[in-house]
């Protein structure tokens, strides 16, 4: 009621209220704090906001090659000469490649599908970067294909696909070992995970 | 009497979405619930007890708390995680088209004993070697008989006389055959062919190891395919849509 009483009186306050309110985890009561916070701030400080908000629509793109976000095209990791372009790296979502890149164990490049295989949902191969993912391996230097999809049933499901497509190529492909989390508890674990983790079993 | 706080039950889990940043709505099929839909919390983190024991095409024991708005998954263990159906991308997308189709035709709360028990043995049976289309079609069949769409097959549905061992034609519309008389008439008819007419009796009418014994050419498949798809579709009053992903397995002949 109080929000719909404010409408009426100020607009501008209502709208980004509104906007606030789109984004994820900002309920309406978040939404109102965030907007009358911005009121109060110097008009320096918000415009410095509404600039990189702006700027990371109109600078940031896709790399064309990887389909990682970017500023300059090719990314710096696709032209980065001092990585191995033999071994792609394949994931699901852009968020992935910050937890592979912090392990500092792998010195290849990415490929993002921006999705993943979901028959239930719709989701199917042509919503993915898969088409590219494919026309960039055609005569390649690509040696190895990593899939990295997460390890649930959609993931498998695109990682069978992909394996399926590659395969044929004459390209390694390779598959993120499938075990138990590290802090995890062996009696926890589903029979699935703990499957996987026996046969990818190693040598100590 | 208020219902208990806690309870515990058995479960397959048809559809899962994600709910801010680490837990899930589940969808579960039960046997004496029938669906219901409960919260996982924190399940989308490694370490998640619940993790795998609440994946899709799993049949898990849960205990669930009742919530303000939905249940809460408290604990979970896998009766049968169906690692042979996940191994393979065949049969788990199999397995996730009879999901689609058990959550498309039922509401929460509503038992159907046989349904839950359909299902489980259908995913049973995926796992098993076998005509994965024979496997679908009589999945199709039971679940529209235990949901009250049972196909007539037996006499026409306009003049209710008995069908000639002939070509008939199927009407969606009327949920049966339609004698080549009164099929005359009905712009939607598709045509019947005897080899799908008594394909069709017989899986209606037998149980599952009968059924897979039944040998038919992929000309047939395809027809009972289209005749079935075709008639959910119009039940439904929409497509299912991991019957997309089915055909461009096909296509892509994987
Ligand atoms: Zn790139
Ligand atoms: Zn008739």
């Amino acid at each position: 009621m109080a929000l719909r009483t404010f409408t009426s009186t100020a607009k501008p306050i209502a709208r980004l209220i509104e906007e606030f309110n789109k984004l994820p985890g900002i309920g309406p009561k978040s939404a109102q704090r965030l907007a009358y916070y911005l009121l109060r701030v110097p008009t320096e400080q918000a415009r410095d906001l509404a600039e990189a908000i702006s700027a990371v629509k109109e600078k940031i793109g896709l790399c064309s090659i990887c389909f990682n976000i970017t500023d300059s095209d090719p990314c710096s990791i696709c032209r980065d000469e001092g990585r191995d372009h033999t071994k792609i790296c394949v994931v699901e979502e852009l968020s992935d490649i910050i937890p592979l890149e912090r392990t500092g164990k792998f010195n290849g490049v990415y490929h993002v599908l921006h999705g993943v295989i979901a028959p239930t949902e719709g989701m199917g191969p042509e919503e993915l970067k898969i088409e590219q993912l494919l026309s960039r391996l055609q005569n390649s230097s690509v040696t190895e294909v990593i899939l990295a999809t997460n390890p649930n049933l959609e993931g498998e499901a695109t990682a069978m696909y992909l394996q399926h497509l590659i395969s044929p190529l004459g390209i390694r492909v390779t598959r993120l070992a499938r075990g138990l989390p590290f802090g995890g508890d062996l009696e926890y674990a589903d029979d699935v995970t703990l499957s996987r983790a026996l046969e990818e079993r190693q040598e100590v | 009497m208020r219902a208990p706080r806690a309870y515990q039950t058995e479960a397959i889990v048809l559809k899962r979405i994600k709910l801010g940043e680490a837990d899930r709505i589940l969808t579960f099929y039960t046997p004496d619930l029938g669906k219901l839909r409960a919260v996982a919390k924190g399940v989308r983190r490694p370490k998640s007890k619940l993790g795998g024991h609440v994946e899709l095409l799993t049949h898990s024991l849960i205990m669930l708390a009742r919530g303000r708005n939905l249940d809460i998954v408290t604990q979970s263990q896998t009766i049968n995680g169906f690692l042979v159906l996940k191994d393979d991308l065949w049969r788990l997308s199999r397995g996730l088209y009879a999901l689609e189709l058990v959550d498309s035709f039922t509401a929460e709360r509503i038992e159907n004993r046989p349904i839950f028990d359909l299902l489980l043995s259908t995913l049973h049976w995926l796992c098993q070697a076998g005509d994965g289309n024979i496997i679908l079609r009589y999945f199709e069949l039971q679940l529209l008989n235990y949901l009250g769409y049972r196909p007539q097959l037996q006499q026409c549905v306009s003049c209710n006389l008995p069908l000639q061992p002939i070509d008939n034609f199927f009407s969606s519309s009327r949920g049966g055959v339609l004698c080549p008389e009164c099929a005359g008439k009905d712009p939607a008819r598709c045509t019947l062919t005897l080899n799908s007419l008594k394909v069709l009796r017989l899986w209606q009418s037998c149980d599952c190891a009968t059924a897979s014994r039944v040998k038919i050419n992929s000309q047939l498949s395809s027809e009972l395919e289209q005749l079935m798809r075709e008639y959910i579709k119009y039940l439904l009053e929409r497509e299912v849509k991991s019957a997309a992903w089915l055909d461009r397995l096909k296509k892509e002949k994987l």
